[in-house]
């Protein structure tokens, strides 16, 4: 093996350890995984106030992440907010009558939509909206009414 | 007072003088790289010198730097009972700033000031000038390959230095510190975007890499053809450079995640 066919083997391997390096931090470290499943269909809700949710919280039932958040708006006319979530098309017998409310994962976690199933027979369609709705718990609200409380005793 | 008139005006002058001549520099030195695809055995040589000799003190660093973050970041989110954020801490700081800037830092001492120190000895002991003599441009054959092989390795040496930076962290974290496996990766995942986070970090990496790259073949070119004056454009490689990274990355990270 002559010295440049050396130099060229180590360049080889210096870029292919780069190269893998980046595809690391693509796959293991970033989103990407979560930014593929895109497709699914869109159900819509109205909460009255959804705190700190954001665009990509996840949407769960039972636990587990069904759907994401895929966009948030503001009804001029209720004054509510407009939580459109993308679901994954798997999970395609969501009962009409469930109920869609936000939480917060741990006392300072994110904040996500958590789905309870009803009991109708019939299921979600694309562009459907959740009839029951719970808003977030705002912490500065809950002190409020805690020490409000503790006034009357 | 008119001489220091005198002399603040020569100083400004001798400066912008310097910068014109850096701009043209890197003109004709872009000019060179077009041709240089058909002989990229001088590229490969280069990336050898600059990156392959460069991937062991990156490496190294980025696995204690990692380490350090995930030993220093433990102990605050503790208090919170957010430990399982540790993920979070190690990837966001090493993929947004730290894989980048230290690495260019790293770079620049390491390749940068060996870059100049080649290119002004070789104007010192004239070989750039036989070179012109045998109707061979200097700045195609010599230091547009070198300015190339830059430019390609600092890129992956910066991800080389996150992705062993998070390794470092996960085993600090994970299998000394005890944090959960699951939520360590999830949780990055979860916060860590493919184009807002991992993307940005890469573009600033190649605009370091311009740089830094940039700078130390200019100064070995124009560095005064003496001992003295090859060693002072060294130094002056590795402080430079530093400045411009440190400086262009607030830039950049002002405009990258400013809004």
């Amino acid at each position: 093996m002559n010295h440049s066919r050396v130099v060229q083997i180590w360049v080889g391997l210096f870029v292919a350890i780069g190269l893998a390096s980046l595809f690391m931090l693509a796959m293991k470290v970033s989103n990407i995984s979560a930014l593929t499943e895109q497709d699914g269909y869109v159900i819509k809700a109205n909460f009255e106030n959804i705190g700190g949710l954001k665009i990509r919280s996840p949407v769960t039932m039972a636990g587990v992440v069904i759907g994401r958040v895929s966009a948030i708006g503001f009804d001029r006319n209720t004054y509510e907010a407009v939580v459109s979530m993308t679901i994954d098309p798997n999970y395609d017998n969501i009962p009409e009558d469930t109920s869609a409310s936000i939480f917060t994962s741990g006392l300072l976690g994110e904040q996500y939509i958590g789905l309870e199933a009803g009991g109708s027979p019939d299921y979600m369609k694309e562009g459907d909206s959740f009839q029951l709705t719970q808003s977030a718990v705002v912490l500065e609200k809950l002190i409020g009414q805690f020490l409000v409380s503790k006034a009357d005793e | 007072m008119l001489d220091a008139l005198q002399r603040l005006g020569l100083a400004s002058l001798n400066t912008l003088e310097r910068l014109g001549r850096g701009h043209l520099f890197l003109l004709n030195v872009l000019r060179g790289i077009p041709s240089l695809f058909l002989r990229f055995g001088l590229v490969v040589h280069q990336i050898y010198s600059v990156g392959v000799l460069s991937l062991l003190i990156v490496g190294v660093a980025g696995l204690f730097v990692g380490m350090v973050l995930a030993l220093q970041g433990y102990n605050t989110l503790v208090d919170f009972g957010a430990e399982e954020s540790l993920g979070v801490v190690v990837a966001l700081t090493l993929v947004r700033e730290l894989g980048p800037v230290v690495a260019s830092l790293l770079f620049a001492g390491r390749a940068g000031s060996a870059l100049t120190a080649e290119i002004g000895l070789m104007k010192a002991t004239e070989q750039l000038s036989a070179m012109e003599m045998m109707a061979v441009d200097p700045l195609h054959r010599v230091i547009a390959p070198r300015f190339l092989a830059g430019f390609i390795a600092l890129p992956l040496l910066a991800a080389l230095f996150s992705a062993v930076g998070v390794l470092g962290g996960y085993f600090v974290g994970v299998g000394l510190l005890g944090v959960d496996e699951g939520a360590f990766w999830s949780q990055m995942q979860d916060s860590v975007d493919l184009y807002d986070d991992v993307l940005n970090g890469v573009i600033k990496s190649i605009v370091f890499g311009f740089v830094v790259t940039w700078i130390a073949v200019f100064e070995g070119y124009d560095a005064t053809p003496t001992s003295e004056g090859v060693g002072r454009a060294t130094t002056r490689t590795v402080v430079h450079s530093s400045l411009a990274v440190l400086g262009l990355d607030f830039v950049l990270t002002a405009l990258m995640f400013g809004d």
